[in-house]
């Protein structure tokens, strides 16, 4: 079974979203890089590039494949997960700590409540399995 | 999650005991990883031992007095050369030149041959062979692929472990040759091949013994142990086989691609008298190719992946066959077709990855090649 944290919100493209205030962290669930097995590289964007929500902010790579990752909310850059370089395998181990990948300055923070919570999240696993 | 319509091999229960990723390869119900993972299995198996199912690969016997005469006419590599108990890799060519697959020729006797073909293609294989089998061939085909479970154990500890269980001096078998014999007591046919660019075996029985091979294996190498052995995926398999800079067929050979192209010029024997395509390939060694497989490593971050195109200034020069991430070189590297003046080493390439154009430059391949 897949490690959902409750204090969460979730994508159905399996990014998770930490909000503190206006700020949101970014990264893959534990269910996407199980799916995608051994992380070796992540393409990110660059701090200060502004996105929309739902556009691709950069890929993960793995050993068999690679996985576009997608904003689930509106807004600026402002810092990237520089030491997945040199340990992509964070994302694997620790997808929800060590393997956060960008912050961002969300254009509306409301947008992160619309997402999924930890038991909708999961609900979308099982019946997607 | 099972599809009914998958065909399975006897280790089928046993990858999903182990917890196996099971995935659909050419209709076959196939791991493509185990929970260790794709990097661990393929540094296992360069640092210890590997074990893989290859059952799903296909065998086909030729028997009679024509065998050779046959199997040459068919094949690219001259079989003449084999002495029994010895094997080697051809390919089976079209009139084109292009090759229907790539194969392993077992030599028993004169009147005796074991073909062993890839699994997604058996079956292409078989109406190929069986269609030029004319009146005048004296000989009998049989399709064996059920009659076979194929386990290969692959490392530098291979050896030392297949070598506890059986009482064949596993060292007088030489590169590319086998023995018939036991292991663990189970009739097999040991085979010094493989498929990672390490020493290795692999290792023919009775499809009913597959699971106590399997599992006696694992036993004796100690799976489970830090070092010991690991039971290993098509996705390693595929990253090893890529590092030693093997063709998978589909990638870098398939029907117009002839094996003139794709560097195995080693196994295309003209001299040896006429062979499907053999016309086909002499002009265009006389001639000059106009493409030819090389190797390149990309010199920034980014992983080439199958199908992505290679440039050199604006103009597309080729395209990539293979590309992955190399485990245990820790680099990116890849497969292309480029015109022959674009393949000499060193040259500098840019690919397009998903719309970037990242730099990479021809190197020598294999990429990986093991210290003997």
């Amino acid at each position: 079974m897949s490690n959902i944290p409750e204090n969460l919100r979730y994508s159905k493209d399996h990014e998770w979203v930490e909000v503190e205030g206006d700020v949101a962290s970014i990264g893959i669930t534990d269910y996407a890089q199980h799916s995608l097995g051994d992380v070796v590289y992540i393409d990110m964007p660059r701090v200060g590039d502004k996105l929309s929500a739902h556009e691709a902010f950069g890929s993960v790579e793995s050993v068999k494949a690679v996985s576009e990752i997608f904003l689930p909310v509106a807004g600026e850059i402002v810092e990237v997960n520089d030491g997945l370089n040199d340990a992509p395998e964070a994302v694997n181990n620790d997808p929800y700590s060590a393997g956060w990948m960008v912050k961002v300055k969300m254009d509306n923070p409301g947008e992160a409540d619309a997402m999924l919570s930890a038991v909708e999240y999961e609900e979308y696993l099982s019946a997607s399995a | 999650m099972t599809d009914e319509n998958l065909k399975r091999t006897p280790l089928n229960g046993v990858h999903r005991e182990l917890g196996g990723r099971m995935v659909d390869f050419g209709g076959w119900d196939m791991p493509v990883q185990y929970p260790a993972g794709v990097i661990e299995e393929h540094m296992r198996t360069r640092t210890a031992a590997g074990l893989f199912d290859v059952s799903h690969m296909g065998e086909i016997w030729v028997d009679g007095p024509d065998a050779i005469s046959f199997v040459n006419r068919l094949t690219t590599n001259d079989v003449n050369q084999l002495v029994d108990g010895q094997a080697h890799y051809s390919a089976l060519t079209r009139e084109n030149g292009g090759v229907v697959d790539d194969l392993l020729v077992y030599k028993f006797a004169d009147d005796k041959l074991l073909l062993v073909v890839n699994a997604g293609t058996s079956e292409k294989d078989w109406d190929w062979i069986t269609s030029h089998k004319t009146d005048e061939d004296n000989l009998h085909l049989s399709n064996a692929c059920g009659d076979f479970c194929q386990i290969a154990i692959q490392g530098p500890n291979a050896v030392g472990i297949v070598q506890k269980l059986t009482e064949t001096d596993l060292s007088a078998i030489k590169y590319y040759h086998f023995e018939e014999g036991w292991v663990d007591g189970v009739e097999c046919i040991i085979s010094r091949t493989g498929y990672t660019g390490e020493d290795g075996f692999e290792v023919y029985a009775d499809p009913r013994y597959a699971i106590q091979l399997w599992n006696k294996i694992l036993e004796t190498g100690n799976y489970g142990s830090d070092g010991g052995i690991l039971p290993c995926g098509l996705a390693a398999r595929n990253t090893l086989r890529l590092e030693s800079a093997m063709s998978l067929y589909g990638h870098e050979l398939g029907d117009d691609i002839t094996p003139l192209e794709a560097n195995l010029g080693w196994i295309t024997k003209l001299q040896k008298g006429d062979f499907i395509g053999s016309d086909v390939l002499a002009r265009q060694k006389e001639s000059g190719l106009t493409r030819k497989l090389a190797g390149f490593e990309m010199t920034e971050p980014g992983i080439a992946r199958d199908g992505y195109d290679v440039y050199i200034g604006d103009e597309k020069v080729g395209t990539v066959t293979s590309g992955s991430p190399a485990p245990f070189l820790k680099k990116n590297i890849g497969l292309a077709f480029l015109p022959p003046d674009f393949a000499n080493f060193g040259q500098e390439i840019r690919i397009d990855v998903r719309g970037k154009q990242l730099s990479a430059k021809i190197v020598p391949t294999p990429f990986y090649k093991r210290q003997k």
